[in-house]
């Protein structure tokens, strides 16, 4: 296909897709009472507004405490995810054991389940037990991924045997084996993992919104949220300050590791 | 017989043994965890759309159908339920289609590859709250750069897209595509590398010379079961509709934007019914189970090339 109409055709239908963004970093740098005259200009008239938007987001939303949340809860959940998946995956992959066709009919019907369906359960027991409002609550729930338990199994599989009885002859116990050998040698799909589980829980709305009240525990998702309908009120430039400030960091990742995050969500898309 | 043969053959039952407690020492963890957090949660959501609990109200009454008998004559879910069906009805479609256009458009040349993928790949990686307030500011009705371009090409009164029960599931219909294109143009990627580029050399040698035709002829039916598989997987995920109305418009104005998952969360956590919410979310997941059932059915029966 000639690039001659290729280019213009993507680049068009990159910009309708850039559109809201273009207009949220627009709108940050603009003054108020310039958005009110809602006109086509992407420029800012003025070139010191956006000292004051931006200026008011910081003064007073604790951005670096909705960043810290956020990067605590996602931190906290993959690091279970991980510690509970991997084994379970080594296992299932590589070990003869009764029970084995079970625990896999039990991953391969946990994946069926969206985790919207065990919350409102989730939720009475939280509450029930005073664990609302904390991290806990917000990363507990989502330390079992039975998708990893399968990303890692299918992976896993495909690791030659000699390598592990390789292990076992030098006396390595079978946990060892796991972090030591199986681990270092799943990285893409480790990365992949780690790419899908953060984006997705840094993103996720619904459980933190479930669990949380206040903004001491609330996530950059929350902390919008709670910005917008609490504060902002009606200065639309504040508030695209805030939203540009809340949507930079995960963009810079994946600025910076592109082409890991496209593999990544490719290779884990089977979970939606 | 010497020792030396008999010790392996002793040895064997016990290294099975020692081999099958390592692999449930190995598992334990996740199999608690499954069973604390997601199956017995799950089994108690199906047992609890059966009841009439509400939360501070001590014991819950079996009320067998009940919640799916109000369910069925409660018009705010049928609104609902609508809403989420017209939702995915144009989600789906148009951001599978949009996905396979980007990236076909993308695969045909080399120049800017990474550059456009990137571009149409940013919204599945920007805070979707963040982004549904940048939708509010551009669909704006008096403020909004979008009806501000329309005034300016000459549509008197543009549409208040947001706060008008006509145009509402519209709009987040349109933020919803535009969501979920660049997600399936990176599954239609995946699924396009996996053709091998002889396959469409061989058709030109055939004679198949127009681009069309050899999509048509090639890479569509090869691409089969990478789209079934996208179609299912985007319904699914446009049932999950929930960001950006929670964020927006709370189902209003007056229930035009109310959604499956919306309302099964103001049942639940707003007013505490937990057992209306749960029968919510049995419907839920059983729709959810239905698309996966076909997804699987199809691609058994039908989907074989190879």
């Amino acid at each position: 296909m000639a690039d001659r109409w290729r280019l213009p055709l993507l680049t068009l239908l990159g910009l309708v897709m850039l559109a809201p963004y273009i207009w949220m970093l627009s709108a940050s740098l603009k003054a108020t009472d310039e958005l009110f005259r809602a006109s086509l200009q992407l420029l800012p008239e003025t070139g010191t507004a956006w000292i004051e938007n931006y200026g008011r987001v910081l003064r007073e939303v604790p951005v670096a405490q909705y960043l810290l949340n956020g990067v605590v809860m996602c931190g906290g959940i993959l690091f279970f995810q991980l510690l509970f998946a991997v084994p379970a995956g080594y296992a299932l992959a590589k070990l003869r054991f009764a029970g084995r066709e079970w625990v896999f009919g039990a991953v391969m019907l946990g994946l069926l389940v969206p985790p919207h369906v065990p919350a409102l359960p989730l939720y009475v027991a939280f509450s029930q037990l005073g664990w609302l409002n904390s991290y806990a609550a917000l990363i507990i729930p989502s330390t079992i991924s039975v998708f990893g338990i399968f990303l890692f199994r299918q992976f896993f599989r495909s690791l030659p045997d000699e390598l592990i009885h390789a292990a076992r002859l030098d006396g390595m116990s079978e946990a060892a084996i796991v972090w030591q050998v199986a681990l270092p040698n799943a990285w893409p799909a480790a990365t992949a993992f780690a790419i899908f589980s953060v984006v997705a829980h840094w993103n996720d709305l619904f459980w933190p919104l479930i669990v949380l009240t206040g903004t001491e525990y609330a996530t950059p998702a929350l902390g919008v949220l709670h910005f917008r309908t609490e504060e902002a009120g009606d200065d639309f430039a504040a508030l695209m300050a805030a939203c540009t400030i809340m949507t930079a960091p995960l963009i810079l990742a994946f600025l910076f590791a592109q082409r890991r995050f496209v593999e990544g969500i490719a290779t884990t898309g089977l979970k939606g | 017989m010497s020792d030396a043969a008999l010790a392996p053959a002793a040895a064997a039952p016990r290294r099975r043994l020692g081999e099958a407690l390592g692999a449930w020492l190995l598992t334990l963890p996740a199999a608690l965890a499954f069973l604390l957090l997601l199956l017995l949660p799950t089994l108690a959501a199906v047992a609890m759309a059966f009841t009439d609990f509400e939360l501070g109200i001590w014991p819950p009454l079996w009320i067998g159908l009940g919640n799916f008998e109000e369910m069925w004559e409660d018009r705010g879910f049928r609104q609902s339920f609508r809403n989420t069906l017209v939702y995915v009805g144009l989600v789906a479609p148009a951001s599978v289609l949009l996905g396979l256009g980007l990236a076909l458009l993308i695969e045909a040349g080399a120049r800017g590859r990474a550059f456009f993928r990137a571009v149409f790949f940013l919204p599945v990686v920007s805070l979707t709250v963040a982004m549904a307030v940048a939708w509010q500011y551009l669909l704006h009705p008096t403020i909004g750069p979008l009806n501000a371009m329309l005034r300016a090409l000459g549509v008197a009164a543009p549409p208040a897209w947001l706060s008008s029960s006509d145009w509402v599931l519209l709009s987040f219909s349109a933020i919803g595509i535009w969501e979920q294109a660049g997600f399936n143009m990176v599954l239609f990627m995946a699924g396009l590398t996996a053709i091998p580029r002889e396959l469409r050399e061989a058709a030109s040698v055939d004679g198949v010379h127009s681009a069309w035709e050899r999509f048509r002829l090639v890479t569509w039916p090869l691409l089969g079961p990478t789209t079934l598989f996208v179609v299912t997987i985007t319904m699914i995920r446009s049932i999950r509709v929930f960001d950006t109305v929670a964020v927006l418009t709370r189902g209003g104005p007056n229930k035009a934007s109310e959604v499956l998952l919306y309302t099964m969360y103001t049942e639940g956590f707003t007013f505490l019914r937990l057992g209306y919410s749960a029968a919510i979310t049995l419907v839920f997941l059983v729709i959810v189970l239905a698309l996966m059932l076909l997804q699987t059915r199809v691609l058994d029966r039908r989907v074989h090339y190879g």
